[in-house]
């Protein structure tokens, strides 16, 4: 058996390649997610049919009853908003996409658990801060991915990105993701069977996405919707995002403020808070995937 | 390559019954009043009730006993998964509450049911593994090629694992499992579900390379035949150790061998042999009779002159683990029914055939 000269017991490596070690880890944590996603891409179009339909079809036929009768001459009026309605709701379905992706990524701990091989990621020698970030930054990945293919449709919704300004919006979109994606896998890892997972996401899912003013303005809403909203990160992002996609359709900056999400002032809120915001939900959040992760019952 | 395997079995049979006197110090698993406990107060279960046994460097140690027994909530603890109740174990001379970075470091396990991406590719699986345990990239490629010729997989390695029959992903399981160099490798149930064949070949490759690395296995099994592999095994029923030895040692509690004949006239025979050692009860049973004897291969000879019918056949067997099993704890281990997950591996096999 001239194979058994190489498979014998070794020594365990030196300490000071821990760090590098706990790193490649976490690298093919984040790899495997996005191997998987890649290895599944038959699913990736039918997956962006959901934001689709909601632009195209809820957003224009909610729009032309928000319009009000069709003028002649006036191909899209922009209404009360100021601003034709899809394109409002364009950075909402971004985020609706990030938000779902993000959230259905930390399902595939559950499926992990069901299938076994959470069992191969529990038992390896890695910090639990390294595997609950190595999933986080996979879920969140793929929810990127998957929104940036949206931004291809950007011109019929009379968008047109610049470069900085679409690298401005993938850095939200992948902040909002970051944030989701440690919700989700703290959640999920808490979670035993795929059915708890669902009653969860029912109850964390929507309201998420209803709270985020992905499909109104969050501006003049009675006192306690107001406060839910403030309390959705989502909201902030789709805020932030707003700004950024709605100045590359040319809106003029007091359209944008009537839109924006406003701090308890009634002032809009400055993009840095919106990012500030976020960043103060993304790190408890990833605190509480690390705690949850895989501890010893 | 080391000498650990080139000591004469014989001495493992010397061990004393819990073999903690002699393999103390070289132990690579040492187990000392383990308790696990479930739930509080009157709920409360202990699954495992304060067991202690040391297992040798290079041994085939095997956990035998019912499903329930606690096997796998003590594979588990060892694993650094669940958190002993009370009581301490080590593992390669870690401790397993305090250390389980190193412990994690330095075994190799194989779960009941696999826990493999099914996703991947069988090359991928092992990437996977090779970067999870800091194993650096040419060794693992070197030594991954190495184990899955070894194991035949080689030619599937970029086959996703769906593909896979229930033997192949246990093989393949292997290979994984000692990707990083394990001193211990763990298998709880590891031929669960497999069938015989297919549980003869995965025996011998575990074997073969025990012989060509030392490396020590320590397994659970409610296989009869599958403990027969082990140098040393402990019974385990309800949470307590009730035997712990090799397994000729366990046969000899029994007690004597067990010799069957069929001759021409099998009444005759039984007449002359009540009259000549009256000692002995032949039993007819299925055309045979059956005898109990302290030494079967000194009694044959014997028995052979003292009957005058015609023998056609006669045959000794020794007692098996079965009649040790029933003997120490008055039941059979049975083959319970498969669990759910195992009825749910069954049906993906079946949809994996090729």
């Amino acid at each position: 058996m001239p194979e058994a000269a190489k498979i014998s017991v070794a020594v365990a490596p030196p300490q000071q390649r821990r760090a590098l070690v706990e790193l490649r880890g976490l690298y093919i944590i984040w790899y495997r997610d996005l191997l998987r996603w890649w290895r599944d891409r038959q699913r990736i179009l039918p997956s962006l049919v959901q934001p689709l339909l909601y632009l195209f079809v809820f957003g224009v036929g909610l729009g032309a009853s928000l319009a009000g009768p069709r003028t002649a001459g006036a191909t899209a009026s922009a209404g009360a908003l100021g601003v034709s309605y899809t394109t409002f709701m364009y950075p909402g379905v971004l985020a609706m996409s990030v938000l779902f992706t993000s959230i259905f990524s930390a399902v595939s701990i559950v499926w992990d658990r069901e299938f076994g091989f959470l069992k191969e990621i529990q038992v390896a020698p890695l910090s639990r801060v390294s595997v609950a970030l190595g999933k986080t930054l996979g879920g969140s990945s793929v929810a990127v991915l998957q929104a940036s293919l949206l931004l291809l449709v950007s011109p019929l919704v009379g968008v047109w990105f610049t470069p900085g300004t679409i690298l401005a919006a993938l850095g939200l979109l992948l902040l909002l993701a970051f944030t989701l994606s440690a919700i989700g896998v703290a959640v999920a890892s808490r979670m035993k069977t795929m059915e708890g997972f669902q009653l969860i996401m029912n109850f964390v899912l929507l309201p998420l996405l209803f709270l985020s003013g992905a499909f109104f303005p969050l501006a003049n809403l009675p006192l306690w919707l107001a406060v839910l909203t403030h309390l959705d990160p989502a909201a902030y992002a789709v805020d932030a995002l707003r700004r950024v996609v709605l100045a590359s359709a040319g809106v003029p900056p007091e359209t944008l403020a009537r839109l924006a999400l406003t701090a308890p002032s009634g002032e809009p809120l400055p993009l840095g808070a919106d990012v500030a915001v976020l960043l103060g939900f993304s790190l408890p959040a990833l605190a509480l995937a690390v705690r949850w992760f895989g501890r010893a019952e | 390559m080391d000498t650990i395997m080139t000591e004469p079995r014989g001495r493992l049979q010397d061990l004393s019954p819990d073999g903690m006197a002699e393999a103390d110090g070289v132990a690579v698993v040492r187990v000392e009043r383990l308790v696990k406990r479930y739930g509080q107060g009157a709920q409360a279960f202990e699954a495992v009730r304060g067991i202690s046994f040391a297992v040798r460097p290079g041994e085939v140690f095997g956990f035998l006993g019912p499903n329930g027994a606690g096997k796998t909530t003590t594979i588990s603890i060892l694993c650094t998964l669940l958190r002993p109740s009370a009581g301490s174990a080590f593992v390669a001379g870690y401790n397993v509450v305090r250390q389980p970075h190193q412990v994690r470091r330095s075994i190799g396990v194989i779960f009941q049911d696999p826990t493999l991406d099914n996703q991947l590719t069988a090359w991928e699986n092992l990437a996977f593994h090779a970067f999870a345990y800091g194993v650096p990239r040419a060794e693992a490629r070197q030594r991954g090629e190495a184990l899955l010729r070894l194991l035949e997989l080689w030619d599937r390695r970029d086959d996703q694992v769906k593909t896979f029959s229930g033997g192949m992903k246990r093989r393949l399981e292997i290979a994984r499992g000692l990707l990083h160099q394990p001193q211990v490798l763990f298998l709880d149930e590891p031929t669960l579900g497999l069938d015989p064949q297919t549980r003869a070949l995965i025996w011998g490759y575990l074997l073969d390379l025990r012989r060509s690395t030392g490396l020590t296995l320590f397994l659970t099994t409610h296989y009869m035949d599958e403990a027969e592999h082990c140098d040393r095994i402990a019974i385990i029923d309800h949470g307590q150790i009730v035997a712990l030895d090799t397994p000729t040692g366990l046969k000899a509690r029994v007690g004597g061998d067990v010799v069957t004949l069929r001759t021409e006239d099998n009444a005759r025979a039984a007449e002359e042999i009540a009259a000549r050692w009256p000692a002995l009860h032949p039993s007819l049973a299925d055309g045979e009779l059956r005898l109990e004897v302290e030494r079967g291969d000194q009694f044959v000879p014997e028995l052979v002159r003292g009957i005058s019918a015609r023998i056609d056949a006669i045959q000794v067997h020794r007692p098996t683990l079965d009649d040790v099993f029933v003997k120490l704890t008055g039941r059979q281990i049975r083959d319970q029914e498969a669990g759910s997950v195992e009825q749910l591996r069954q049906r993906a096999r079946l949809w994996g055939r090729r």
